[in-house]
């Protein structure tokens, strides 16, 4: 990356001595041509992400990224941002340790501040059972070359002397620490591919829905858009929870529901949580933000929803799990609380394949884990458009799984059907 | 959330689990191939608006629902008992 417009402490000392003047929008805002290679339907992460590696790893730049709304303005901008690798499944396990190997080197490759802080994840048990799981997931985790630690109930207390060990119903027996899992500051993680792709000649078009999904004989040839007809060899679906509207488009049906998930953030404290710690048997995560604000959440509404806000019985059931996990958080008061559209699958695991349609491509399916995915999906779904083949670390995410029944991946052992993840 | 069980009247909705999508009571015959029972299972129309899709009434008459409601604004315009709908 050249110096001029890169990021640097020099910079920083420069741009304050002659009062901020200096700094310029850091993509363009181009209107769409009538022709690409590649179209990206979505600006989210995942469609950033994707033309960034399509850019860097492939050299293809007539792409664009085409986002109804505003680049980050989605699901990127809705979550609770946590990065993790501590998938159990074959499939899962190498797809998110690779990507987690791309956060870990993301900010010095953008060159850009993503905020990535692995400052340790921590999921606790309440069994001996539930150790006896945790104890097998950490060592498929170390099987993949990440890290685990099993740490037993005075080896949390180590870590989080602010719990309540003993709740008569869930006494924490424990927890399965993941040092390398964290948070980053999630819209600097679109706004960084976004700034990326750009400057390797990607078309960001906001404010542009696409309408239609052109396709003849079996061939994608390019979209009806808000913004006009354009045309493009190949196009990718990767719209996350509005995934169900644009496959229609295409003639598709997806294996997807889409769920509302809701989160919620605290008023601004000092610092209390050092680490991203999850309750499992309550439905309840926490951390605390860069700026000090608790953000924390729960488990899904369950039912289908594009309201991008919940109802009030999950919110209680949320502050209740905290209640019980944490007493001391009662003295918070929550500022606010949100909803995301969760692109549900059956068996809870992503998609990330070719259609029937030649040319058409579709990443989707990532239920509640899409945000840690960012970059590894799109390294995936670039390879997958640029060389006709499944990356391997992402390669078990087909969408004939369903169909055949193989290659499932439910992480939970609940079964394959909707409305169980 | 309320929702207008036919036999308990307008109900919270905590008394209520939620099952899915009401294609679940357009069961294929058991012979009907793959490609019908994939449909089935996991393929979705996954409408933003209007959609009808099934409730169990758990904590209350322990009927099966068909409720009519809005996905993008949480509006319940209608339930049903399921047995009535299957059967119709």
């Amino acid at each position: 990356m050249g110096v001029s417009g890169g990021y640097s402490g020099f910079r920083v000392l420069k741009e304050g001595v002659f009062g901020q003047k200096g700094w310029k929008p850091v993509w363009r805002d181009p209107d769409p041509k009538p022709d690409y290679d590649i179209v990206i339907i979505g600006g989210g992460g995942h469609g950033l992400a994707t033309a960034y590696y399509l850019a860097r790893e492939h050299g293809l730049t007539n792409v664009a990224v085409l986002e109804k709304g505003y680049i980050g303005g989605g699901n990127v901008g809705r979550n609770t941002t946590i990065v993790r690798a501590n998938y159990f499944l074959p499939g899962n396990s190498e797809f998110y340790s690779h990507s987690l190997k791309l956060w870990e080197g993301m900010e010095q490759e953008l060159n850009y501040n993503v905020m990535h802080s692995q400052r340790g994840l921590i999921n606790l048990f309440h069994s001996d059972g539930q150790r006896d799981a945790f104890a097998r997931r950490g060592n498929a985790m170390v099987n993949q070359g990440d890290d685990a630690i099993l740490l037993d109930r005075e080896g949390v207390r180590a870590h989080l002397p602010y719990l309540d060990f003993d709740t008569a119903r869930f006494p924490i027996y424990g927890g399965l620490y993941h040092p390398r899992g964290g948070t980053a500051r999630h819209d600097a993680v679109a706004w960084g591919y976004a700034r990326g792709a750009d400057r390797r000649g990607v078309d960001l078009i906001q404010n542009c829905a696409v309408t239609g999904i052109d396709i003849e004989a079996g061939r994608v040839r390019g979209v009806q858009t808000t913004r006009g007809a354009i045309r493009a060899r190949k196009v990718a679906i990767v719209t996350a929870g509005r995934s169900g509207q644009v496959a229609e488009m295409a003639g598709m049906r997806l294996p997807i529901e889409s769920h509302v998930l809701q989160a919620f953030v605290t008023e601004g404290l000092k610092p209390v949580i050092d680490h991203v710690v999850s309750f499992g048997m309550g439905h309840f995560y926490i951390s605390q933000s860069d700026k000090g604000g608790l953000v924390f959440g729960g488990d899904l509404d369950f039912y289908a929803s594009y309201a991008s806000r919940g109802n009030l019985p999950m919110a209680e059931h949320v502050m209740e799990a905290a209640m019980t996990l944490m007493p001391a958080i009662g003295k918070a008061r929550v500022l606010r609380s949100w909803g995301g559209i969760m692109d549900m699958t059956p068996d809870g695991s992503p998609i990330i394949d070719k259609t029937e349609t030649e040319g058409l491509f579709l990443d989707c399916g990532w239920c509640y884990g899409g945000f840690k995915a960012v970059p590894g999906s799109g390294f995936a779904l670039a390879h997958l458009i640029a060389t006709g083949r499944h990356h391997e670390p992402a390669a078990k995410f087909r969408l004939d799984r369903f169909r055949t029944g193989r290659g499932l991946m439910d992480e939970e052992g609940t079964g394959s059907q909707h409305n169980l993840h | 959330m309320r929702i207008p069980c036919p036999l308990c009247g307008p109900r919270d909705r905590r008394e209520f689990a939620y099952q899915g999508a009401a294609v679940m009571l357009d069961r294929p015959a058991p012979d009907a191939g793959d490609a019908a029972w994939d449909d089935y299972l996991h393929n979705r129309a996954n409408p933003c608006g209007e959609t009808r899709d099934l409730w169990f009434h758990e904590a209350g008459c322990g009927a099966w629902l068909v409720v009519t409601r809005d996905t993008a604004t949480h509006e319940v315009t209608g339930a049903e008992l399921a047995e009535t709908v299957a059967s119709s």
